[in-house]
């Protein structure tokens, strides 16, 4: 790994920034295609029952009103429940937009009304008259507490918890201390930037060109190619940019139903964009309770653990994801007890957001583990090393790499971790309590099969393309900078370009697998494109790389040359022009080495510190400083990554102290559906941020060594604050959001 | 959102007979309020009235030694005004508590007054709201009520009015100026908002019509000893779940006048006579506030989700006061009297 020097682990700014604060960069709702018509969805403003008629007679009346879409109208499509399954679809049988009179949510799109012109569209959506039969619907998931079944569908990637180990009920009750706690957090929504939307081009010969904003465009192809009969060739979906997507579009949403449905039916281009409140729609992070018992032994290791989780999914797919498994793998224990419910509700299916069960799994295992260290007189740190986990208990293996212990080590180093006084309310300023807290995370280091494509061109600029995302992570940049890495080209001349169904196949941009993924895959293409090179260059006359292998050469500032005589080199762009071609390409795609990584769990870790401070009269709650040390294996460029883990630590604090989507039962509706009373952070509510990356050396995961940075750095963050707030007050918030109010 | 028509007046008087010469028409300042409403569906005007351009975006002192504000000034202008600033600081800092410099840029001192509550009923018109549709009764009521109010509810709405700057003019007795069809009159700033009672639709005692042209401040302006403590879920850019105006004249630690306003608990800036008497003659201290906290909050009364506004209103009112007696920043107030 040491011969990467020129670009891979740099600083380097992002590539995109330009276009993107220029407005050159485009978004799904800004392609102005000509003769484009505008499509508004109608929501239901109930959660249960049916339609009994849509009146659109008087709608359709309005000058400029195109047509009225609704189960009653809408075209012939697809019949069958896989036709409308995602790649990331959970279990069940997915939502079908306008398919029937069935209304089996709050806020389901129920009409899409299309106009020549955005504001027609608006108003005579506002007007279009719907009758409805309502049924009794059931949304609290607190009343279905004894309802909880394990799922039998789950969806890809995740796994049942292991079943128990030891003695985990007997052990409980013999340790020396013990807690017993639940643990509660509301629903969430991503809440991106940028609105859903979709802008779906219509060509004369009938093929359709959708600008979409997803983090899959694959995933998006193959779910309108089987339901509208398309074949892949007439259906090309494009994302070039995103404004943000925190699992939000991992799988299709209902924009892009409506805008191609549409486009087809008028043979004619339409945009279709949601509303704020329509964000709060689709999928969300579920509500979830959860219960934790943990002892210990007199020593302070841990002699018993047991997590449960339930949450909610709706009534026609079984959401899962990984909330408890983690517990039985971050710390050493030989007692462990691990569950998981779901319980249906007439919501729409949740969806992955932000560290999906990781995020929400480690709130409750990180409190209880702050409280156990409480109880036992321990010190957090040192009760966490003290549980040390040397190997993952729940596959019986060893980590490809784990260097957690330095994580715990050099965050609280760089925090001052060691002038805490463990006393609750004992660190005080002013009227202010301060307290100090921190808590830590596990996370997945997976690779999918990924595919990439490079060309060069005679004048020496390389394109790389795959179609894979950026959700303004930094795709584009690392993509960037891998390919100058391998073909040691100046960073200037190489162009990466992603999100478009017309290149190479790529997995959707999530689960922190993309630079693992489609960075092997820019790897591999660039040493095949390499090898063209060589022999290329090769056939030059009186070449000196003549009877080099390629792995005797290297790839540096713009030349070929023998490793072990570096005078001895070709210039790259005399090779192509030496052979004559105006261009060299070369597309291949990288798959993950099961046979190397079966051997090993493959994660990632965090250790994070917080510092709050609580007006005690008030309740009011500041996070004035946060460290976040990080373990991910290679970072490939270290001002992306941080911006990740900084992001990812405002979510944390966004989750522990303000975010929550409120369901008004009666309605079975979310009441709080816009950007004024679903809180997220602004920046008078962000303070210090320090990010520490633990490198590590890693062979196993994937040839570049990369774990992926997109979600680890959430983990821990709401349950480190939850436990500063502890130590601050001396008051246990175990239900999140810890607003104001619960500190009175 | 209905189509609309719109037209610019250039004059009072033409402004308020072009709204009477149509059905259904609203005003317009900043239109950050209004257009909300409008995109929402709460707000349904055929015509609107623009106003950005009568010549009232002024600011300058009045006959009786106070200042008038123009109805037209913006916020902004209004809270970095130098005689605001100097004379008013009570005022400028509750406007500066409010919204984002963006929104307070284009926002108008008549609309900062008109601004409708911000209940999640109100605004979502799939449920039933006596504010929005009278007589289909009041959903807060036993459904989610974090942001509502603990005084002078009824039976019929239990919203609050959710304006910052109000609560300033409120504590400092500001008169509000309006043009009508007909005529002028003045209203005491006390008497121009109204509590819901059975006709929660009406927010205020401005007759159909009405323009608001500008407001009054009195010559006393509490310049010495003031705060406006604003508790909200995050800390800028989000509406009050308490606020507090607190104004005191003292001589020496000896209370000689005291005002006191609460926002985010009614429909209406709350303010209480009988307890700004009882604080006269008394020393400024954390006992004597705590008796006026006690006696402000007495008849609160919860509705759930907010029950706990009673105690923590009693607890704003002490901080208030005392950050008013004392006049500098402690470590938390930096965190809450910032205003980015
Ligand atoms: C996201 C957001 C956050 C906000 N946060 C806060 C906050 O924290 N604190 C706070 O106090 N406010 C807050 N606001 C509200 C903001 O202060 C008001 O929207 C603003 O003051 C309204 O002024 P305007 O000129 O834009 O009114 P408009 O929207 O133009 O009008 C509002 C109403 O007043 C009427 N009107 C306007 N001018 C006159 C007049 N001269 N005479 C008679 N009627 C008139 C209109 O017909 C309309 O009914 C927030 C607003 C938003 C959108
Ligand atoms: S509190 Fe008032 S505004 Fe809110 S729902 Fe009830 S009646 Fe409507």
């Amino acid at each position: 790994m040491s011969q990467y020097t020129n670009y891979i682990g740099k600083p380097t700014n992002r590539v995109d920034g330009p276009a993107k604060v220029t407005g050159a960069a485009k978004y799904a709702a800004e392609f102005n295609v000509p003769n484009l018509a505008y499509g508004v969805v109608v929501s239901s403003p109930i959660a249960k029952g049916r339609i009994v008629k849509v009146y659109s007679k008087p709608v359709l009346k309005i000058a400029g009103v195109l047509a009225v879409f609704s189960h009653e109208n809408v075209p012939n499509l697809a019949w069958f429940d896989r036709n409308y399954k995602d790649d990331v679809a959970p279990g069940g049988s997915p939502f079908r937009p306008l398919h029937e009179d069935k209304i089996m949510f709050n806020q389901q799109p129920i009409a899409l009304v299309v106009a020549e012109t955005f504001e027609v569209a608006r108003y005579a959506a506002s007007i279009l008259e719907i009758e409805y039969e309502e049924e009794d619907h059931e949304t609290d998931i607190e009343l279905k507490r004894a309802e909880g079944f394990m799922p039998g569908r789950g969806k890809s990637g995740w796994m049942p918890p292991p079943p128990p180990r030891g003695k985990p009920d007997k052990e409980w009750k013999k340790a020396a201390h013990r807690i017993e706690h639940e643990y509660i957090h509301g629903t969430q929504h991503h809440n991106p930037m940028e609105l859903f939307a979709t802008t779906t081009e219509y060509h004369p010969d009938g093929t359709i060109t959708a600008y979409d904003k997803t983090q899959g465009v694959y995933n998006c192809q193959q779910y309108i190619s089987k339901i509208f009969g398309l074949s892949k060739s007439e259906a090309r979906v494009v994302t070039q940019y995103m404004g943000g997507g925190f699992g939000s579009g991992l799988r299709p949403q209902y924009s892009l139903f409506m805008s191609v449905m549409a486009a087809l039916e008028l043979k004619r281009s339409v945009r279709v964009s949601l509303t704020r409140q329509q964000m709060f729609s689709f999928g969300h992070r579920p509500y979830t309770l959860q219960y934790m018992k943990l002892g210990t032994n007199p020593d302070g290791t841990l002699a018993a653990l047991q997590h449960h989780a339930l949450h909610e999914t709706s009534r026609f797919e079984e959401y899962t994801e990984n909330v408890v498994n983690w517990s039985g793998m971050l710390y050493q224990c030989d007692n462990v007890k691990l569950g998981y419910q779901l319980a249906e509700i007439d919501v729409f299916t949740p969806q992955d957001m932000r560290a999906p069960g990781a995020a929400t799994g480690s709130i409750a295992l990180e409190i209880a583990m702050d409280e156990m260290a409480f109880e036992a007189g321990l010190d957090p740190v040192d009760f966490r090393i003290r549980n040390y986990a040397e190997t993952d208990q729940n596959m019986s293996k060893p980590f490809s790499s784990k260097r957690l212990r330095d994580c715990y080590h050099q965050g609280a180093s760089k925090f001052g971790w060691d002038r805490r006084n463990p006393r609750p309310r004992s660190m005080r300023e002013g009227n202010m309590l301060v307290g100090w807290g921190m808590a830590g995370g596990v996370w997945d280091a997976s690779q999918k099969k990924a595919a990439a494509k490079a060309s060069l061109s005679g004048d020496g600029k390389l394109l790389v393309t795959s179609a894979t995302g950026d959700i303004g992570t930094g795709t584009y940049t690392i993509m960037t900078q891998i390919a100058a890495e391998y073909l040691g080209l100046p960073i200037e001349a190489v162009t990466f370009k992603l999100g478009d169904t017309d290149m190479p196949e790529a997995p959707v941009e999530g689960g922190s697998w993309t630079a693992a993924s489609v960075g092997t895959a820019v790897k591999n293409v660039c040493e095949e494109l390499g090898k063209k090179l060589l022999k290329q260059a090769q056939k030059m006359k009186g070449s000196p790389l003549k009877k080099a292998t390629f792995d005797e050469v290297e790839f540096v500032n713009g030349q070929i040359r023998l490793r072990l005589d570096p005078n001895q080199a070709v210039v790259i762009r005399d090779v192509l022009q030496a052979s004559g071609k105006d261009k060299l390409e070369a597309e291949t795609s990288a798959t993950p080495n099961l046979l190397k990584q079966s051997t090993h769990s493959m994660h990632s870790h965090n250790a994070v510190f917080v510092e709050v401070k609580v007006d005690e009269d008030l309740g009011t709650i500041h996070v004035t400083r946060v460290v976040n040390a990080v373990a991910a294996g290679r970072i490939l460029n270290t001002k992306t990554a941080r911006s990740q883990v900084l992001g990812s630590v405002v979510w944390g604090i966004s989750m522990a102290l303000m975010e929550e989507t409120v369901m008004d039962h009666k309605f079975g509706r979310y009441m709080n559906h816009n950007l004024s009373e679903y809180h997220i952070p602004v920046n008078a509510d962000i303070h210090d941020i320090q990010v520490v990356f633990v490198e590590e050396e890693d062979e196993i995961v994937n040839p570049l060594g990369v774990k992926g940075i997109g979600e680890v750095g959430l983990l821990g963050v709401a349950a480190a604050v939850s436990n500063a707030v502890f130590h601050a007050t001396g008051k246990r918030v175990r239900s999140l959001p810890i607003y104001l109010d619960k500190l009175l | 959102m209905n189509p609309f028509t719109y037209s610019h007046a250039t004059a009072v008087d033409d402004a308020v007979r072009d709204k009477a010469s149509h059905h259904d028409a609203a005003y317009i300042g900043g239109g950050t309020n209004l257009l909300d409403l409008m995109k929402e569906n709460v707000e349904r005007p055929t015509h609107l009235v623009g106003l950005n351009r009568l010549p009232l975006a002024t600011i300058k002192n009045n006959p009786e030694g106070g200042l008038r504000l123009g109805a037209l000034a913006t916020n902004a202008d209004t809270a970095w005004h130098p005689e605001v600033e100097k004379r008013y600081p009570l005022l400028s800092q509750a406007i500066l508590a409010g919204a984002s410099p963006q929104l307070r840029n284009m926002a108008t001192n008549g609309g900062n007054l008109m601004q409708r509550t911000r209940c999640y009923y109100f605004y979502d018109t799939t449920t039933p709201c006596n504010k929005r549709e009278p007589g289909s009764g009041c959903s807060a009521i036993g459904g989610y009520n974090r942001i509502h109010a603990i005084l002078g509810t009824s039976q019929s709405c239990i919203a609050t009015h959710p304006s910052d700057m109000c609560i300033a003019l409120a504590a400092l007795e500001a008169v509000v100026r309006v043009s009508g069809p007909n005529g002028d009159r003045t209203i005491d700033f006390t008497d121009f908002h109204r509590l819901p009672g059975n006709a929660p639709h009406i927010d205020n005692t401005l007759r159909p019509g009405e323009l608001i042209t500008g407001l009054d401040l009195p010559a006393k302006g509490f310049e010495k000893n003031y705060s406006y403590l604003k508790l909200r879920d995050r800390t800028s850019y989000a509406f009050a779940l308490v606020s507090v105006a607190a104004a005191l004249d003292l001589e020496g630690n000896t209370i000689k006048e005291a005002r006191l306003a609460l926002g985010g608990v009614a429909h209406k800036p709350w303010r209480d006579t009988d307890v700004e008497d009882a604080l006269k003659g008394q020393p400024a201290t954390a006992d004597t506030f705590r008796k006026a906290a006690t006696q402000m909050l007495q008849g609160a009364r919860g509705f759930g989700s907010n029950d706990f506004k009673v105690e923590l209103a009693k607890r704003a009112i002490v901080r208030a006061l005392k950050q008013a007696t004392e006049m500098k920043q402690g470590p938390s107030d930096v965190f809450l009297n910032s205003n980015p």
